[in-house]
């Protein structure tokens, strides 16, 4: 039985990931999950300057989910490169790094720092950040704008590309088809739903910028049909995640045509939920007498 | 307190839970093998029994026996979370990652006086016994609104000498922990504070020693991944109250 998956040039041992700005650098739960057992971590978003993010409150629990508009605060590629890359890069599992920007421009300048550290194998590039004000989001809701970004960087990075999807479209099929036309080696969706929540007791906002971004397991019926949707669309492999807590979400992510799939909320609740869903997906192939993981992604009968 | 210390995520039995007033619960949870080492300050993230709500809920490390080998825990109601948390009983299992954070400062020797107010009591009765058994001169000065709120005082005077304030004037003197005579009768080298953010701030602009302050920011991870629970420095820069604090000098913060 093998649960080998291969994303463009990379290969990641099983098809379980951690997803971007849950998880840290890895480390932070080490102690808690062995991370060898993991097919990739994806690192917190990075940027070409630091960022000091959105003020406090960046987060409210809500219904079966949480809110966040954490902003992207990170202390930029160089300091990752100089400081952080020496701590994680012998980690043994797929180490992505999570790339955001402002502009075309600076997606690209980015991307390029990374493309310099060689046991970075792949990108995720983020263009659906729906927590600061410019870029982010605003080229991953823009079929044309999404274009001219994966453009960019495709020149300037020449590993795995990953484009992680917002789903805060109408048509999240046409920014697949556009990132897959630019050169990306695989899509990744779905990032945070926009979202609100208020103290009615107290009449606020809960979250410093009033809007935050919506995960956890009640954003997973809507990610679950975008995958599906997306994976008929393009032909490069499509990552699924939102919501999954377990071994049968990730199957579910599977059957809909994920290649590989990402968790990321349900690490706060259960930091060695990755571990479980990794021997949750090998018992499944067992009972199901599957023998490659690949004839589980898209098999619904 | 530079020692490197591991985080565990355990499945603990409740030993013994009782209500200790109508909002908060005494919870003593022990395992059969010894308990990981944890500093004073320092917090555990507890996943909430029967799902109500998603995330867990972050709760201070009360006192440790290292003897019956038990954590306690004080818990009081305020939403769903910490309702599920408070009505654990006896025999039942609890899912907690720990130990998380810094702690207060593993002071040897001086005169220190450790503030709270509330439920923010909870974390000074592990304070105080460690920095006793250090060599420390322990005062505790403990607020309430009322009588009532005063909670465990055997357990803290068998520790250290216990002063007390409550709004009503129905224990100790009436008034907030600020108002307390003690204040401007005696010296101390540092004040270790927990309550209310009001409360910190009064008591951070009152000390003119070293003041430290344990925050209560929301959190998601408790880990240092998310960025959820920031709080600005004195330079103006985001830093995790979960793996920076939740124990500041007040210096470090932009406050007072
Ligand atoms: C490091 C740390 C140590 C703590 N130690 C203790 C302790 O020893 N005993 C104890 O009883 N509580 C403690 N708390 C506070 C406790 O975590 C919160 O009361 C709890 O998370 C609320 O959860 P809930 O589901 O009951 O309320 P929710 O339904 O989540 O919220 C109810 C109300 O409480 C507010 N609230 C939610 N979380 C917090 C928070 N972290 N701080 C302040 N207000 C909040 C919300 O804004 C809302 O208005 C601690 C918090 C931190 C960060
Ligand atoms: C606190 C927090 C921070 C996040 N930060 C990032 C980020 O920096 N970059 C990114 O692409 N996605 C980020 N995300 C989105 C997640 O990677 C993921 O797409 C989303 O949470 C849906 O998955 P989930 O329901 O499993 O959490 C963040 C999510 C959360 C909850
Ligand atoms: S709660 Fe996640 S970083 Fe502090």
């Amino acid at each position: 039985m093998t649960l080998k998956t291969t994303i463009g040039a990379m290969e990641m041992r099983n098809p379980v990931m951690t997803a971007s700005g849950t998880f840290g650098y890895g480390v932070e739960y080490a102690d808690l999950v062995p991370l060898d057992r993991l097919g990739a971590v994806i690192v917190k978003g990075t940027t070409l300057k630091a960022r000091e993010g959105n003020d406090y409150p960046r987060m409210a629990e809500t219904a079966s989910g949480m809110l966040n508009c954490v902003g992207l605060q990170n202390k930029g590629v160089e300091h990752f490169a100089e400081h952080i890359y020496p701590a994680i890069k012998d980690i043994d599992t797929q180490m992505i790094v999570n790339v955001s920007g402002d502009s075309a421009e600076t997606y690209a300048l980015c991307a390029e720092r990374i493309d310099s550290l060689e046991k970075i194998p792949a990108i995720e590039l983020n263009i659906s950040c729906p927590n600061v004000k410019h870029g982010g989001m605003a080229f991953g809701t823009d079929a044309k704008a999404a274009a001219e970004v994966v453009r960019a960087v495709r020149k300037a990075y020449h590993k795995t590309l990953i484009v992680k999807l917002s789903p805060n479209v109408t048509d999240i099929t046409e920014i697949a088809r556009a990132a897959e036309a630019e050169g990306a080696d695989a899509v990744s969706l779905i990032n945070t739903l926009m979202g609100m929540a208020i103290d009615a007791e107290r009449r606020k906002l809960c979250l410093s910028i009033g809007t935050g971004g919506l995960s956890g397991p009640a954003v997973k019926p809507v990610a679950l049909r975008m995958v599906y949707q997306t994976s008929r669309a393009v032909k490069i492999p499509v990552i699924g995640l939102g919501g999954i807590s377990n071994a049968t979400d990730a199957i579910e992510f599977m059957l809909a045509g994920a290649s590989a799939i990402q968790i990321g909320t349900a690490n706060f609740v259960n930091p060695h939920v990755g571990a479980e869903v990794a021997d949750g997906i090998e018992d499944y192939m067992r009972r199901h007498k599957i023998g490659d993981i690949r004839d589980l992604v898209g098999a619904l009968e | 307190m530079n020692e490197i210390q591991h985080k565990f995520q355990l499945k603990l039995a409740v030993a013994a839970s009782e209500m200790l007033s109508e909002r908060v619960a005494h919870i003593v949870l022990t395992d059969d093998r010894p308990l990981p080492a944890m500093r004073p300050g320092q917090f555990v993230q507890v996943a909430v029994p029967d799902g109500g709500v998603l995330l867990r809920r972050p709760i201070s490390i009360h006192d440790i026996s290292e003897a019956d080998n038990t954590l306690h825990l004080l818990v009081q109601t305020v939403g769903r979370g910490t309702h599920s948390i408070a009505s654990v009983k006896q025999g039942d299992e609890m899912d907690l990652v720990l130990p998380l954070g810094n702690g207060f400062p593993d002071m040897t020797e001086g005169r220190v006086l450790l503030t709270g107010g509330g439920i923010g009591t909870a974390p000074l009765l592990y304070l105080g016994r460690r920095l006793k058994a250090n060599g420390c001169e322990v005062t505790f000065l403990l607020g309430g609104r009322t009588a009532k709120d005063i909670l465990r005082r055997e357990e803290y005077e068998a520790v250290a000498r216990v002063m007390t304030t409550t709004e009503d004037g129905s224990d100790g003197e009436r008034g907030f922990v600020t108002d307390h005579s003690l204040l401007g009768r005696e010296q101390f080298d540092a004040v270790m504070v927990c309550g209310p953010t009001p409360m910190m701030k009064a008591v951070a602009r009152w000390a003119s020693v070293p003041c430290y302050v344990s925050l209560e920011n929301m959190m998601a991870c408790g880990l240092g991944a998310c960025l959820c629970c920031v709080q600005k420095n004195h330079e103006g820069h985001n830093v995790c109250v979960c793996t920076e604090g939740p124990v500041f000098n007040t210096n470090e913060l932009e406050w007072k």
